[in-house]
């Protein structure tokens, strides 16, 4: 009893370790549990361009705040000739580009890579508290029509949020109150909007910002930032879009800034301009997630295959597929039973057959073995010592396997090409077992095993070559850990093998019928 | 239905091979003694220490170079076996039963030169049927000569008669008879005839060849219903002192009957297959668990082999299935 137990508390702690180094890495550091998890990857290209009057130049340039839920690639900052520093104050990150003098038109550029992640983010607790509204100075015309808006407004709405949006919705209707017309006057811009809207609710000891953000959309050019609302309401910022009412951040919307701040402030120089270029790429969510573990040095990402060189990465996404491989035989000769020749030749010709592709792989391998049989039983009438037959078989195959190239390099097959790495001495010892196996026990037995061993082969082939498989098996190591449990789970089964069923099934039926 | 349900296996008793390599073989054979199986010599040894008969030994090759004193050593001989001392499963045995010349004969009546004797014996020390592939030694043996009781149920060679030892308990027993077909094997799945014998009386109980039930000996016609292995008191007693011999928990005694020499041990296996429940009928399970209950284990063969035909006779009372601890574990 002990030593069973033991055996399945093992099991359990590996399968749970396993299964929850998976699951971290999924949740945690963001792996795609598929390999065809895709991204898409933002490029945003800010254009500043301004003309200098000879002077000393300081640009200062609001740069968007990292949060949680987005992933800042790559950022870059060039303009020729300027000193470059990133200034990180209270209100948020800036950059500044300086220089002593410079004349006539200048530009720099600021870009910025992202991505989005699903990262449960846990509900952010708000630490920029609002400072109390100030009520803002009207003349007497336009407070009037600001405190009629307002009642009007307020009477229709039960709280806070309604209250806001009912405001902006009445501030943007098609058919204007003379009390709107008044308060946006022809003139009004964006900016103005915005700051009537903040002063309107200020009236009402509301406090609220604006936040200037992008819409991301791919191949966008002279983009420039749109103004929302964001209103303290019960203890959180809400967004709002000024011109609809809606609440909550859009799609692909990227908050720059929030706040009074200028987005841009140039010292010495004239007539700035900023723009905005997006650009959006497709990038593989498992390659932005390594790339991102290694840039925070993530332990689990660091300490791992990702780190080897490619060529040891190569190598260990086929070793990884060994198990894979050695739990389908565990399978197939435990619990179904078929016979194969040699223990583990299956996982062999499967990785054989990985590099020739299937049919090939098959046909190649029914025709060496075929062809192999053939000399074989002729050296076997040559009267040689064993060790010296088996060597010559082992050149015989190697004779074939050449001349199967050649032949299928001048007929224009490139793929029996890559046959040189089937592995000659399997298919030697394959051709020898196979050779004694038929004077022993004559032709069926070799057709069992032989056919037995292929299937099998196959089945792991289909398996090893599956695409989520693979790219499961070598982004998660750990899944070897369940895979370990699973072959010790399977090496307890002592039931009846699937081919045992068929075995013994005369002796049902003569049960059946009555006899004992 | 091709497919038996796994129930019914299960309560038919029937041992599967996963079942065998867990509960029996890797619980009661200790790894330690297998060499005295697996190695003829070693058990050909073991048998004459015990006063057991086994088949006279004629000369052993163990060195390549000593292939060419082949000629010398078979020439006194018109009959003989030439074995693997480490084979298993019959592989690589070569009976020669006449000898004339430069041509020896086959039971089949093929003939074969010295030269393929010589290819058969450095094959064989090569290592090519020994377990593992390991360098093997090559035993010659004088023939058995077939018991004219068996001589209606055999066809160009010698049956024998496989007993499973439970614990020194024999438990099943099955007589294997050579047909055209096996070559003069007495090897199953080769297409020799499986007979399951009642332990009780040494009497035929059902034939099989290649797990179809047959009445008749597929060559000779005759029936087996009259069939019974005589001195059968002293084939169990034989089989069960196998124990003591080799301290396996869990094993087969090949035994033969030689017309001039009586009772006599070929060959012991301490991985015997599963063919046997095919051949009677009849699942191992029970028949381990009756064994398996028992307090303690009879120091005498003889107590054992009467214990056995007590309960393990076809018609004794059918035995109530008792938990298992090939199935469990121990306590």
């Amino acid at each position: 009893m002990h030593t069973r137990l033991r055996l399945y508390i093992l099991v359990i702690l590996i399968m749970g370790f396993g299964i929850g180094l998976i699951l971290y890495k999924h949740f945690a550091l963001g792996f795609p549990l598929l390999p065809d998890d895709k991204k898409s990857v933002w490029t945003i290209e800010a254009r500043i361009n301004f003309v200098a009057r000879g002077d000393p130049v300081v640009v200062s340039f609001a740069l968007p705040p990292q949060t949680p839920d987005i992933v800042f690639m790559k950022e870059d900052f060039a303009s020729p000739d300027y000193g470059f520093s990133e200034v990180i104050s209270p209100t948020g990150r800036r950059a500044e580009w300086s220089k002593r003098t410079a004349n006539g038109p200048q530009t720099a550029y600021y870009r910025l890579s992202l991505y989005e992640t699903e990262q449960i983010v846990s509900a952010q607790i708000t630490d920029d508290l609002p400072p109390e509204p100030e009520k803002p100075e009207f003349d007497e015309v336009i407070k009037t029509a600001a405190i009629t808006l307002l009642e009007q407004v307020h009477g229709r709405s039960a709280n806070t949020e309604i209250f806001t949006r009912e405001l902006i919705a009445t501030l943007n209707s098609k058919t204007p109150s003379q009390n709107q017309s008044l308060l946006l006057n022809e003139k009004s811009g964006e900016d103005y909007k915005t700051y009537l809207i903040i002063n309107l609710l200020a009236m009402e000891g509301i406090s609220a910002r604006i936040v200037r953000g992008l819409y991301l959309e791919d191949g966008r050019r002279r983009q420039s930032l749109i103004n929302f609302v964001e209103v303290y309401i019960g203890g959180q910022w809400l967004l709002f879009n000024q011109n609809s009412g809606v609440h909550g951040k859009p799609e692909n919307f990227l908050i720059w800034q929030r706040g009074d701040q200028s987005l841009l402030d140039v010292v010495g120089g004239k007539n700035s301009q900023i723009s905005f270029a997006i650009i959006k790429n497709v990038h593989s969510t498992r390659n932005l997630v390594v790339r991102d573990g290694m840039n925070k040095q993530a332990g689990l990402v660091d300490f791992s295959i990702y780190s080897l060189p490619i060529e040891q990465q190569n190598a260990f996404k086929m070793i990884l597929l060994l198990p894979i491989g050695a739990l389908i035989v565990v399978i197939m000769r435990l619990l179904i039973g078929i016979r194969t020749s040699g223990t583990f030749m299956p996982i062999l010709i499967a990785l054989a057959l990985i590099q020739t592709t299937l049919l090939t792989g098959i046909i190649i391998f029914l025709t060496v073995v075929g062809i192999g049989l053939l000399i074989r039983s002729y050296l076997s009438r040559l009267n040689l010592l064993f060790v010296a037959r088996i060597s010559a078989v082992i050149i015989v195959v190697i004779a074939i396997i050449a001349s199967i190239s050649i032949i299928s390099n001048k007929i224009g097959l490139d793929q029996a090409m890559t046959v040189t790495f089937f592995p000659m001495i399997i298919l030697s010892w394959t051709i020898e077992r196979m050779s004694v196996l038929w004077e022993e026990d004559g032709p069926r037995e070799v057709f069992i095993q032989g056919s037995g061993s292929l299937l099998t082969a196959v089945i792991a082939y289909l398996f090893m070559t599956n695409r989520t498989v693979e790219y499961l098996s070598f982004n998660f190591p750990e899944l070897m850990l369940v895979n370990l449990a699973l072959i010790l789970v399977l090496g307890q089964y002592t039931g009846y093998r699937l081919s045992e069923l068929y075995r013994f099934h005369s002796l049902e039926r003569r049960n059946v019928s009555g006899k004992r | 239905m091709f497919l038996a349900s796994a129930r019914k296996l299960r309560s038919l008793g029937i041992i599967g091979m996963n079942q065998r390599n867990f509960g029996l073989i890797s619980r009661y054979n200790p790894r330690h003694l297998y060499p005295l199986v697996d190695d003829k010599l070693k058990t050909k040894l073991l048998a004459q220490k015990a006063g057991i008969t086994v088949p006279k030994l004629l000369g052993t090759v163990q060195y390549q170079h000593d292939v060419k004193l082949l000629k010398e050593l078979l020439c006194p001989h018109d009959q003989f076996v030439i074995k693997p001392v480490k084979g298993s499963g019959g592989k690589g045995i070569l009976v020669i039963i006449e000898h004339d010349h430069n041509l020896y004969f086959k039971p089949s009546g093929d003939s074969i030169q010295l030269v393929d004797i010589e290819r058969h014996v450095s094959n064989i020390l090569s290592g090519l049927h020994s377990l593992g592939g390991k360098p093997d030694t090559v035993m010659i043996e004088s023939l058995i000569q077939l018991d004219p009781v068996f001589s209606d149920y055999s066809y160009e060679g010698i049956p024998d008669i496989r007993i499973i030892v439970f614990r020194g308990y024999p438990i099943m027993a099955m007589l294997r008879l050579t047909t055209h077909v096996s070559d003069g094997k007495a090897n199953l799945h080769q297409g020799a005839v499986g007979v399951g014998i009642d332990v009780g009386s040494g009497k035929a109980l059902h034939a099989v060849q290649y797990g179809n039930t047959i009445s008749h000996h597929p060559d000779t016609r005759k029936t087996f219903s009259e069939l019974t292995v005589p001195h059968w008191d002293k084939l169990l007693q034989l089989a069960a002192a196998c124990y003591e011999m080799t301290g396996l928990g869990y094993l087969g005694a090949d035994l033969v009957l030689d017309r001039d020499r009586g009772l006599m041990i070929i060959e012991l296996n301490a991985r015997p297959g599963l063919a046997i429940q095919v051949a009677n009928f009849a699942g191992l399970a029970p028949r381990v668990a009756v064994i398996e209950a028992l307090k303690i284990i009879d120091p005498d063969p003889q107590l054992r082999a009467a214990f056995s035909k007590i309960h393990f006779a076809v018609d004794a009372d059918a035995h109530p299935l008792r938990h298992l601890r090939t199935r469990s574990d121990d306590p």
